[in-house]
């Protein structure tokens, strides 16, 4: 009983010590970076003592739970469009800000019986294949540009996201600048109407569909196929080379668009210039208010995101995350002086 | 009223302070009183459930009113929010996985309650009960590791080739789909049915039985013609009870079904069901309108599944009347 009382009184201190450090900051979000956050978070927590929550409750949730107030900062896969930050504006009576992270891409997979090596796909194919107008693997759309490949006249199985995902975002936003049907027919966002295919809940559960269904194609996350050795198709990107996505090329898309960065940063990067980029590509972003009630929050937030966006970048390759390009940490640093 | 009923006992001539001691020493008023108020909590939830459903749905209902029901598309970029396809969904498995469910559920029930020996009947019941505690995702990881490979290749082709006349069993075989979910779902609601049926028939009065046999009948002819009509009710609730399950079953469902929200006439096709859709979006949903749409499925779903219990309830009711009215033979 002596020892019970002893270690409760040791936590109660310890408990004591945290709660003297004192500063909780919650966030809400995108699921897609939370690895590379909870790395951060607990890094920054064992140099400063500040503790960051972070829920990764889904890009939606996290634009909902910051416009409403219910957490200190947001963080989302898509930029906030327009009427949110209208939205965001009338609740709080002040603007938000978005501030790139890392990058992630989404990458082509599929299941074709008797191809081994890598597809090459065209940005005509990928729309085909996904508006339902391209029905068998033989089609001269992909055929032309696998010429090695001796591909099968079998249907072709499309499987996409069935929940709502940053994924699917840029996806459907990459479909949307090469092709002016799915833009009008489909549209961008987390959540589409699919004209054709199966829907799999999660990276896992596309991947599992595809694995079972022969002449199967889905698009999984890049960390998603890269961790679990999933092998995955070329893209055209704008310049006209097929490449493949990795570390280089994404970040490379990102280094291509952030001549024309806008202020706010709510830039698609997806079908880049760059002789090499990988045109499925996108930020993720960390949604910050521009105005805090409370300093301590502010201060620990800002130096938080300042640490990231540098030092903290060396994190991201080991989590097969691709890292920001210089130009982008530079216009960070000067935008971060917005936050008051 | 339910007030009315715990004011008359206290209708005391002594009002004082004995009597009310008394009361509270013997506890029936206090006992009384919080059994009332238990009982009271779960009007209250449903009630509060459907007020919030309501009130949190109602962009949706005005904009769409009655059309909610009959549009087919769930556009979440355009606005446009339809139910009828996952109305669909949620029927076509539910039915599918108690025309599989109900026969082998009650045949399995007789079997343990009536010809097994005791301690067969025991020992399986306690699997029974294991299959009961599996958690759902378990059933749905099932699903999409064994049985979708086996329903592509074997059983859907099987089908075809042997029904594919019947509209049912036609166009290609995926793995997933309506009937993929329904028979998942009939494997999750069999326990159900079997446990609750069992314990009903076991509660059946010994003296029905020997009536029975001492008017000559055989073991069988007892047991199913009078033993599962007496007990017909309670085999009827665990069918209630299976149905609710199958109806409001999320994991599993989204697992198997194909996440497509299409109407096909061949069990086959890829599908959606309410619940499915509502787990699968519901995170992601930004803007007033689709989160409102996603609610107001929920709505749909409590209303479906308040249909389906009234209308079975309803059936009970009937059928239990014109049985008596015939008596049994």
């Amino acid at each position: 009983m002596k020892r019970f009382a002893g270690l409760l009184l040791a936590v109660l201190t310890l408990a004591g010590i945290v709660a003297a450090q004192g500063l909780l900051i919650n966030g809400a979000g995108a699921t897609f970076p939370y690895p590379i956050y909870s790395k951060w978070f607990d890094e920054f927590h064992k140099v400063t003592g500040a503790q960051i929550n972070y829920q990764s409750v889904g890009s939606g949730a996290g634009i909902k739970q910051v416009t409403e107030g219910t957490v200190d900062f947001g963080a989302s896969d898509g930029p906030m469009n327009d009427d949110q930050i209208k939205a965001f504006r009338a609740k709080n009576g002040t603007g938000i800000l978005h501030f790139p992270t890392v990058l992630g891409a989404a990458v082509p997979t599929y299941n074709v019986p008797g191809v081994t090596g890598t597809l090459n796909f065209t940005p005509e194919a990928l729309s085909g294949i996904f508006l339902g107008r391209i029905s068998k693997w033989n089609d001269p759309a992909i055929a032309n540009a696998n010429k090695n490949v001796s591909l099968p006249a079998n249907d072709i199985v499309v499987i996409h996201r069935s929940d709502g995902s940053g994924t699917t975002y840029i996806w459907t936003d990459y479909l949307s600048k090469v092709s002016v049907d799915w833009k009008d027919k489909v549209g961008k966002g987390t959540s589409v109407n699919w004209p054709v295919g199966l829907g799999g809940k999660g990276n896992e559960g596309v991947t599992g569909l595809i694995k079972q269904t022969p002449n199967s194609i889905g698009y999984v996350e890049l960390i998603y196929a890269a961790q679990n050795k999933i092998p995955f198709g070329s893209v055209k990107n704008s310049a006209g080379t097929f490449v493949a996505a990795d570390l280089a090329s994404v970040s490379e898309a990102a280094a291509g668009a952030s001549k024309t960065m806008p202020e706010d940063f709510r830039v698609s990067i997806t079908n880049a210039p760059g002789k090499n980029a990988y045109p499925i590509s996108s930020f993720t972003w960390l949604l910050i208010p521009e105005k805090f009630k409370d300093a301590g929050k502010r201060d620990a937030l800002k130096n938080f995101i300042k640490w990231a966006i540098t030092d903290g970048q060396s994190f991201a390759e080991n989590l097969s995350y691709a890292k920001l390009p210089k130009e982008v940490v530079d216009k960070e640093l000067k935008a971060l002086a917005k936050v008051q | 009223m339910a007030t009315s009923s715990i004011n008359v006992p206290s209708a005391n001539p002594l009002q004082d302070s004995r009597s009310f001691l008394s009361r509270l020493r013997n506890g029936d008023e206090i006992a009384r009183l919080i059994t009332f108020i238990f009982a009271a909590t779960v009007v209250l939830i449903v009630v509060l459930l459907v007020f919030e459903l309501w009130t949190g749905s109602v962009l949706p209902r005005h904009k769409f009113g009655l059309s909610f029901f009959t549009t087919r598309v769930w556009d979440p970029i355009a606005e446009e929010f339809g139910a009828l396809p996952f109305i669909y969904g949620t029927l076509i498995t539910a039915g599918v996985s108690l025309l599989l469910a109900v026969p082998l559920g009650i045949g399995a029930a007789i079997f343990l309650a009536e010809l097994a020996p005791q301690k067969i009947s025991d020992t399986l019941q306690f699997f029974i009960d294991l299959l009961a505690a599996v958690p759902s995702v378990i059933y749905g990881l099932l699903g999409v590791f064994i049985l979708i490979p086996v329903m592509r290749e074997v059983i859907q082709p099987a089908l075809k080739a042997t029904l594919g006349f019947l509209p049912l069993f036609q166009g290609p075989a995926y793995g997933v789909g309506f009937f993929t979910a329904g028979l998942v779902l009939a494997i999750m609601v069999i326990p159900y049915i079997i446990s609750v049926s069992r314990e009903v028939l076991l509660s059946v009065p010994r003296d029905q039985r020997e009536a029975a046999l001492a008017l000559g009948s055989t073991r069988w002819e007892s047991t199913w013609k009078v033993v599962v009509p007496f007990a017909r009710s309670g085999i009827m609730g665990s069918i209630f009870l299976a149905l609710a399950r199958a109806l409001g079953e999320t994991m599993a469902v989204t697992m198997v079904i194909g996440n497509t929200p299409t109407i096909s006439a061949s069990l086959f096709s890829p599908g959606y069901s309410i619940a499915a859709v509502i787990a699968n979006e519901f995170t992601e949903a930004t803007g007033d309108m689709y989160l409102q749409a996603l609610i107001e499925l929920g709505l749909v779903l409590f209303l479906l599944t308040f249909i389906l219990n009234g209308a079975a309830r309803l059936l009970m009711v009937l059928t239990t009347q014109r049985g008596s009215g015939m008596g049994n033979t």
